[in-house]
């Protein structure tokens, strides 16, 4: 069984989401919770079986989908995608069990495990074309979660969503069928496996031009400033769940690909691109954080913020050397644990009040004691408080730039703290004060089901902060192999300099001893 | 006094004319069957439709195994010509009239199939394009057109409705100038050749250095214009959304496949030498036209208010996407060409039939035409397998993975690259991108509205019968399961597309 797992990992959830139009409508969330619950456990067990001291590809399988042209089914897994893959199932299961009452709800649940099916395929994928079809199939249930069960200007905000990626992605396609074509020309034979790209060696011009036509597919999913406009009406609009989901893991996708693409094919380019694209992303931190300031609707201030942090994410994968990415990494699993859990607070000061405006809120610390703990918990770890998850993938992100650039890293050090600043003012604006709002004064409190969903991401949120080395260990021994695959792959000076040798490193270390 | 003409009837190789042959002799049968016995039931009709298009197929399989051991077959003076290209276009034009033809047994009664004309008219109709794509001699091409397309401007006008004349009156006088055009452009080609066979005017242009440039020219713009009226291509394709809204949606989606691919070849045939021979205009115009009409028709298809006329301004968009592969040239884009059909009449048959099923006897008060968009408003509500299914076509046709369409645009593209056009491959991919937001609109429709008025499901299947089901069902699977059959679909066209030397 071991040998299929990640097989397994991606089709169960969709075979028992066809299975599952044969569940009545009252008992399929039972049902959904059970299959998601497997399909978790199944992602501990890959997570038990995972050898954290080896570097490379785990549990590979591959099938010859079509060998004429190249394309094969590979899958493989190494430490930095293991455990977004372990938190898209986490999700996939807090969402679905803490999903509250919905219209269709049927649907809602097949669409979700579908939903699950395209998000282990994207991370799992060595195959640049099996990885697309997944990275394309991901838009189809989001698109109907958002569409059907959002707001109401959720048909423009779910085809925004969708057409904004769709395109960016083809690019990306034409990227992709170019790099093929390369290997093509190299090798004779066409393929599309990320393993044997990543032993082609691309002049520095061609390096250049391929770098931007992924980049334009990854930046918008991740979304970097200036593609971002669609996420927050994405947000805006979408259901809790929709928004737990893009939130968590959808996003996650742009920013892996830059590791698992961008980085070991182009290091070149990479190198060449780094400061604007840091540039971008410090924008993007200072840029979201003062539109989240401006914000009345505490969705929204969730949704910028947690776009500010996808540049935290972006600036650490690109300081291009161990600590950097290794933070990027854990960043966008802590990202994905905090903005989970904010929108699904969001979620549920909404179920009861159907507004989410911050006006109409206030003093509700005194109303709501537990649900005001654990947003203040969460909203501590999204500022960056240390002890908390965000503060070690923060710190190691920013560790990282530092040795690329002082500057730019103080500047977006600064940044973080001011965003603490909106945070802070929002949580004072719902939270402290007297309640003003006579429809406030009775609300209940967190009942069990939201608890089920909150209390775990409490615990990680504060267990990863106080002790990461878990998830630190076989990310940073993952990581170190495509940095040094990087070195020794760069062949511009600049670009040498700037990737660490490890190997010389290890040496010195050997010396030393 | 004349010498006796003295031919061996071995050296005529009279087998070439068999899968043309045998859709003819099927219709002059059910002319037969209806002189001696009218008033019988379209089932007849269609059941030795089938029969007949089987023994085509047959036949078919016979010369392609000739010609995968003994290469190109030539026969009766050496008209006929039996490459890989004729086989594929002919597996491709009587595989997708296997999948139409069926669609005739609807539950409502039409008035067109109660006639035995239309189904010995299709036949002859499918003898006309089989002659087509398998001579490489003018006016057997001309001949094997004008031969379809009459028979197919009647079997629209046998639709019966006020649209359905206009359509075919539309399409018959385009028709006719583009067979003017046709000749016209035939007829320069002889005089500056002394031949009207494609092969010889290949020889002789390129012997001379294609001195005649301007004569040339005419004769290119002439035929092109000619094969664009046919193709659809911009800015010739101004009857299409006319003449797909007057025909039956079956017979749109009919129309959207098996004609183009007939005249694809042709293009294929003529255009391989001169993109070959290093003319820059000729590549330029025919650049041109393809980017305007995947380009121009996709803008269209974006302000359509009916589903019908959108899919028929997605088809033209599809055939400029398709004409980029004659473009390009190379084996990888005409092996491209065919994979891109096969999978797009999967698709397209499907989507149309969908429509097919909808269809109403009478209009209703609130809809402005047979398949308005608001038609399908919340149809997943009311019938929700028949929405899903559709919603499938649509992911399919806008180039979702791992749906069929996708790995025919996959490698369309791919050949686009490696062939050196960069910026074509850019403009194909954008251009889906565009597409998508039309087809997404009845998706949008289909599943996140809700229904204008409170109806039941009933209308979005009322024509559907087992027959019609299965041909859906069919087209479904083959959409869902495609990447599967890609590699050996794949293996098999490339080998026939190489054999053939294009």
């Amino acid at each position: 069984m071991l040998d299929n797992i990640l097989s397994i990992l991606v089709f169960f959830p969709a075979i028992a989401a066809i299975f599952g139009f044969a569940v009545a409508k009252d008992s399929i969330r039972a049902y959904g919770v059970a299959v998601a619950f497997i399909e978790f456990a199944l992602s501990l067990l890959l997570w038990f079986s995972f050898d954290s001291s080896v570097s490379g590809m785990q549990f590979m399988e591959m099938v010859p989908l079509v060998p004429a042209f190249g394309i094969n089914y590979i899958l493989g897994v190494d430490g930095i995608s293991l455990f977004i893959v372990i938190l898209a199932s986490f999700f996939t299961m807090i969402g679905i069990a803490s999903l509250g009452e919905t219209k269709n709800v049927k649907n809602m649940i097949i669409s979700l495990l579908f939903l699950q099916m395209t998000m282990a395929g994207v991370f799992v994928a060595l195959d640049a074309i099996v990885f697309y079809v997944f990275w394309e199939l991901s838009l189809v249930p989001m698109l109907y979660i958002i569409g059907a069960w959002g707001g109401p200007l959720r048909i423009y905000a779910s085809v925004k969503f969708f057409l904004y990626t769709f395109t960016g992605s083809l690019i990306m396609l034409v990227g992709m069928l170019f790099m093929a074509y390369f290997y093509y020309q190299a090798t004779g034979t066409w393929s599309f496996a990320f393993l044997e790209w990543y032993r082609l060696i691309l002049p520095e011009t061609f390096q250049l031009w391929l770098f931007g036509a992924f980049f334009i597919g990854f930046a918008i999913k991740v979304p970097m400033f200036p593609f971002h406009t669609w996420l927050p009406y994405a947000h805006g609009q979408a259901p809790t769940i929709g928004s737990v989901i893009l939130a968590a893991i959808l996003l996650k996708m742009g920013t892996y690909a830059f590791i698992r693409l961008s980085l070991p094919m182009f290091p070149d380019a990479s190198v060449f691109f780094m400061f604007p694209i840091a540039i971008i992303a410090i924008i993007m931190i200072i840029y979201t954080a003062m539109v989240a300031y401006a914000q009345e609707d505490i969705k929204q201030v969730v949704a910028y913020s947690s776009i500010s942090h996808m540049g935290v994410i972006i600036l650490g994968t690109f300081a291009l050397n161990v600590e950097g990415i290794t933070g990027s990494i854990f960043l966008m699993i802590a990202h994905g644990v905090v903005s989970g859990a904010l929108f699904l607070l969001v979620g549920v000061i909404y179920d009861r009040r159907h507004t989410k405006m911050m006006a109409e809120f206030g003093g509700l610390a005194s109303v709501m004691p537990r649900y005001a703990t654990i947003f203040g918990i969460m909203l501590m770890a999204s500022v960056g408080l240390p002890l908390t998850i965000n503060f070690v993938g923060e710190f190691l992100s920013l560790l990282g730039f530092y040795q690329q650039s002082h500057i730019l890293t103080l500047l977006a050090g600064i940044a973080i703290i001011v965003g603490a600043i909106y945070m802070l003012a929002a949580y004072k604006k719902m939270f402290f004060g007297e309640v003003t709002n006579e429809e406030n004064r009775n609300l209940p409190d967190v009942n069990k089901r939201e608890l089920t969903a909150l209390i775990p991401l409490v615990i990680i949120t504060v267990w990863l902060g106080v002790y990461p080395k878990p998830l630190l260990e076989p990310i940073s021994n993952s990581v170190e192999s495509v940095v040094q695959l990087m070195h020794d792959k760069a062949i511009t000076e600049e670009a040498k300099k700037r990737i660490p040798n490890l190997a010389d490193r290890d040496s010195r270390v050997k010396e030393a001893n | 006094m004349l010498e006796p003409v003295n031919v061996s009837l071995e050296s005529l190789n009279l087998m070439t004319l068999a899968p043309m042959l045998i859709p003819i002799i099927g219709a002059l049968l059910i002319l037969i069957i209806d002189i001696i016995k009218s008033d019988l039931d379209k089932t007849l009709y269609v059941m030795i439709s089938i029969i007949f298009l089987l023994m085509d197929l047959g036949a078919i399989s016979q010369t392609a195994g000739i010609f995968s051991e003994s290469g190109t077959i030539m026969g009766v003076f050496d008209v006929m010509l039996i490459d890989g290209l004729a086989i594929l276009a002919q597996l491709i034009i009587v595989v997708a009239s296997l999948l139409f033809i069926p669609l005739a047994l609807t539950h409502k009664r039409f008035h067109e199939f109660s006639y035995s004309e239309f189904f010995a008219l299709f036949l002859f109709m499918l003898g006309g394009f089989q002659f087509m794509v398998a001579t490489d001699n003018l006016i057997l091409i001309f001949v094997g057109l004008e031969t379809a397309s009459l028979a197919l401007y009647t079997m629209i006008a046998m639709h019966n409705r006020d649209k359905s004349f206009e359509a075919a009156v539309k399409y018959f006088t385009m028709g006719a100038l583009a067979a003017g055009f046709f000749s016209f452009g035939s007829m320069v080609f002889y005089a500056l050749t002394g031949s009207i066979e494609i092969n010889q005017i290949a020889t002789v242009l390129t012997e001379n250095g294609f001195a005649d440039m301007g004569f040339v020219l005419v004769g290119v713009t002439f035929i092109l214009a000619a094969l664009g009226f046919k193709l659809s291509l911009v800015p010739f394709h101004t009857w299409a959304p006319d003449v797909y809204e007057g025909s039956s949606a079956a017979l749109a989606g009919f129309m959207s496949i098996v004609p183009k691919i007939a005249v694809f070849i042709v293009a294929m045939r003529m255009f391989e030498f001169l993109i070959h021979s290093g003319v820059v205009w000729l590549e330029i115009i025919l650049y041109i036209v393809v980017v305007v009409t995947m380009t121009a028709a996709n803008i269209w298809a974006l302000v359509q208010n009916d589903v019908k006329r959108m899919l028929a301004y997605s088809s033209i968009s599809h055939a400029g996407f398709v004409m980029a592969a004659v473009l390009i040239g190379t084996t990888q884009s005409n092996s491209a060409l065919f994979l891109y059909w096969i999978l797009f009449s999967f698709t397209n048959l499907g989507a149309f039939s969908m429509l097919w099923i909808s269809r109403q006897k009478h209009l209703p008060l609130h809809q402005s035409s047979d398949h308005s968009y608001s038609k399908f408003a919340g149809m997943v509500q009311t019938a929700p397998v028949a929405a899903t299914i559709m919603g499938l076509f649509m992911l399919s046709l806008a180039g979702l993975p791992p749906f069929a369409l996708f790995w025919g645009k996959l490698y369309m593209i791919s050949s686009a690259v490696s062939g050196g056009y960069t910026v074509l491959a850019l403009i194909m991919a954008l251009n889906s991108a565009i597409a998508g937001y039309y087809y997404l609109k009845l998706i949008v429709f289909m599943f996140m509205r809700d229904p204008v008025i409170n109806k039941d499901g009933h209308v979005f299947v009322s024509n559907a019968t087992h027959p019609l089901r299965t041909i859906i069902g069919f087209a479904a699977v083959g959409t869902i399961f495609a990447f599967v059959a890609i590699n050996p679909v794949l293996e098999f066209i490339t080998a026939l597309v190489f054999k053939s030397g294009y």
